[in-house]
């Protein structure tokens, strides 16, 4: 008993065959976007790898790259074979090859799924790459002098004026570090040498933030020194104050961006994965209403098309008795190979 | 005598007919083009219009516009009778109209031209309503508190961050000007008091800048206030100080942002425009060509097609004929008029 029969005659086959090719080309298009979409993330991921302290994982955006790049093949050759069905002499020359196409596209499914799990798991491993690499680029701030390390001031004012955040959990972590360089420091001057000896790594730490940390929509100019001396500034309280500095944190911000991207491009996969699913359907009914047609001259003939043809748990045992076959042959093999050497010699 | 005859069989005919309508419809592809780009350019000028103080020309997108949606009615229309002229009974309802539209393909196909000239002549009287703009935006950059003006700051902060300028002309205009609100002053410190009284206007003046002319790049963390007093930071002369804020004056790039695009637009239009007359040059050849069958009736004849019907000279005396007799016309006519009333 097949699984999911349907009847189809010459009108309803060419209509399956046309349809099917036109979603193969959409799904061609999709392969593309797939495709696409992983380059720009590698790109993203790239140019803010200096925040990711050069660690992160790239494992995504080539999965997605291949994973287009065979989408586009799969489905293009889909197209084709499609395109051709309809003309039993070029059909005849895709046959042989149709059953181990779906199989491929199957596995290939399989990887999609695995593909856009990721895209949703390793969000947490951006979040832990962006906590550590952010604090690394926080103490290198400062040195615009040390090859490798001299562009992270400039990377790290530029993120934060473009994500509107200040910090790695928020502005307080400036207060934490030396973001001045010692170049710049008098350090003959008395003021200098008392904070540099107010802590016990000899750091120079005051409560200011950087200039990119200031909010271009508050009222007032922006302050950026003295920030929790209320009195060093005219009619300013620092408890109240909200639209003088971001105060959004830049993992926060830098996370937000990259998890709504990998979700979007994870959405996108599932949808694909559908897309495919159906693709692979319609071409089996294709092919199986092809092979069925009760008069292979007269094109005209009725057919009948399947999913499966045997019913779903008939098809399972069968597979699991392929694969104990498959397993037992190899033993039989082994049993058998000495007994020949023995049988020649006795020839 | 025409001018550039060229002689058409079916075959010719059928090809140009194709080629032509090919044509047409990149053509009104081209039209979108010129339609999305005057929507670009006046949602550009919309956006800064605060800078160019509500005052800027809106003359020249809305030019594109309306060209751009002419442009797209027009080739429709060419593509649509090029389709139809290989039917001789389809063609026929159009051949009537064809003169007038061809005249008027050429009309606008000189106002694509002059619209082309204006793209790069329109720099000049932006460069006059930037330069006013940005400097009333840089006097209300304090007026935080005053509706109509309160995103003045944000909008000058934004832009002097993106466009990588400061001030003007260059940084020091903002010594001239009071960018901190009265607000924010402490009137009974002694320093502000002096600093007012200072000046004639009673501004409190200072050689400072805000912050977002600090240049991201500077080795050194930026320094916005006391910047021509080299003794109040260590290490510091801001006569060789290259990198701390940035050097360009906002006019000079906004200038340069605007001009740029304007010539890019203004280069496209010219494109757009020899296209349009190797349609126009087409659709001549196939109304010609169609028109001067030697049999009507059999399709296969062989004919002429040409660019005009008589040589240049002729055809502009011709024309000059055609106006003196429609003046001569309008005189007759009231001269009959006036002799049928008395009689």
């Amino acid at each position: 008993m097949p699984f999911m029969p349907v009847k189809f005659n010459l009108q309803k086959r060419v209509k399956l065959a046309q349809g099917l090719w036109m979603l193969y080309w959409f799904s061609v298009i999709a392969g593309i976007l797939i495709f696409s979409l992983g380059i720009f993330f590698k790109i993203e991921l790239r140019k803010r790898s200096e925040m990711m302290d050069d660690n992160e994982s790239h494992l995504v955006p080539n999965l997605l790259i291949l994973a287009g790049m065979l989408a586009c093949g799969f489905n293009a050759f889909g197209g084709k074979v499609c395109h051709d069905s309809l003309d039993p002499m070029k059909f005849s020359k895709w046959k042989p090859m149709l059953k181990t196409y779906l199989q491929l596209c199957c596995g290939f499914n399989i990887l999609l799924v695995l593909v856009s799990l990721l895209c949703f798991l390793m969000q947490f491993s951006v979040y832990l790459t962006l906590a550590e690499g952010l604090s690394y680029a926080i103490r290198f701030y400062k040195d615009t002098d040390t090859p490798g390390r001299c562009f992270m001031k400039r990377t790290l004012d530029m993120t934060q004026i473009e994500f509107r955040c200040c910090g790695n959990n928020n502005f307080r972590d400036w207060f934490e570090v030396q973001w001045i360089s010692n170049r710049y420091l008098d350090m003959s001057n008395d003021v200098v040498k008392d904070r540099v000896l107010s802590n016990v790594e000899g750091k120079y730490l005051m409560d200011s933030v950087p200039f990119s940390c200031c909010n271009p929509g508050s009222p007032r100019p922006c302050i950026q020194h003295h920030l929790t001396n209320n009195s060093a500034h005219y009619d300013y309280d620092h408890r109240t104050e909200e639209l003088n500095i971001w105060t959004r944190g830049c993992r926060e911000a830098l996370f937000s961006y990259y998890s709504s991207l990998m979700s979007s491009i994870g959405v996108l996969v599932l949808f694909t994965i559908v897309l495919e699913s159906v693709d692979m359907a319609g071409l089996k009914y294709l092919s199986t209403a092809l092979e069925t047609m009760s008069e292979p001259e007269n094109p005209e003939c009725e057919s009948e098309g399947w999913l499966l043809e045997k019913g779903v748990k008939e098809t399972f045992s069968d597979l699991l008795t392929k694969l104990k076959t498959l397993g037992r042959t190899n033993q039989v093999e082994g049993g058998d190979a000495p007994e020949t050497p023995a049988a020649f010699a006795s020839i | 005598m025409a001018l550039l005859p060229v002689k058409f069989d079916l075959k010719k005919r059928v090809k140009l007919a194709q080629t032509v309508w090919f044509m047409y419809w990149f053509a009104v592809l081209a039209g979108v083009l010129v339609l999305s780009m005057g929507l670009f350019f006046k949602i550009e000028l919309r956006k800064r219009s605060e800078l160019m103080d509500n005052n800027e020309s809106h003359f020249l997108p809305n030019l594109l516009i309306f060209m751009g949606l002419v442009a797209c009615s027009i080739n429709a229309f060419g593509g649509k009778v090029c389709y139809d002229s290989l039917d001789p009974e389809k063609f026929a309802k159009w051949k009537a109209i064809l003169k007038t539209y061809l005249v008027f393909c050429v009309g606008f196909n000189a106002l694509l031209l002059v619209t082309a000239l204006l793209c790069f002549l329109m720099r000049i009287p932006m460069q006059f309503t930037l330069a006013e703009g940005l400097r009333n935006g840089m006097k209300y950059y304090k007026d935080t508190d005053t509706p109509g003006r309160c995103y003045m700051k944000r909008t000058l902060d934004l832009m002097q961050i993106e466009f990588r300028c400061c001030g003007n002309d260059n940084y020091r205009d903002w010594f001239e000007i009071q960018w901190v609100s009265n607000r924010y002053l402490d009137f009974s410190a002694k320093e502000v008091r002096d600093r007012i009284s200072s000046n004639v206007d009673g501004q409190y003046l200072m050689d400072g800048v805000p912050f977002s002319c600090c240049n991201p790049s500077s080795p050194r963390p930026c320094i916005q206030a006391q910047m021509t007093n080299n003794s109040a930071h260590y290490s510091y002369d801001h006569y060789t100080e290259d990198l701390n804020v940035w050097k360009r004056g906002c006019r000079d790039a906004l200038l340069s942002y605007y001009g740029g695009m304007m010539n890019t637009i203004g280069a496209l239009v010219i494109l757009v425009t020899m296209l349009e007359v190797g349609v126009t040059v087409g659709m001549q050849y196939v109304h010609s060509s169609l028109s001067s069958l030697a049999n009507p009736e059999d399709p296969e004849s062989e004919s002429e097609g040409w660019l005009l019907e008589k040589t240049v000279k002729e055809t502009f005396t011709d024309i000059m004929d055609k106006m003196k007799a429609m003046g001569k016309g309008s005189k007759v006519e009231e001269g009959e008029a006036a002799v049928a009333t008395v009689s």
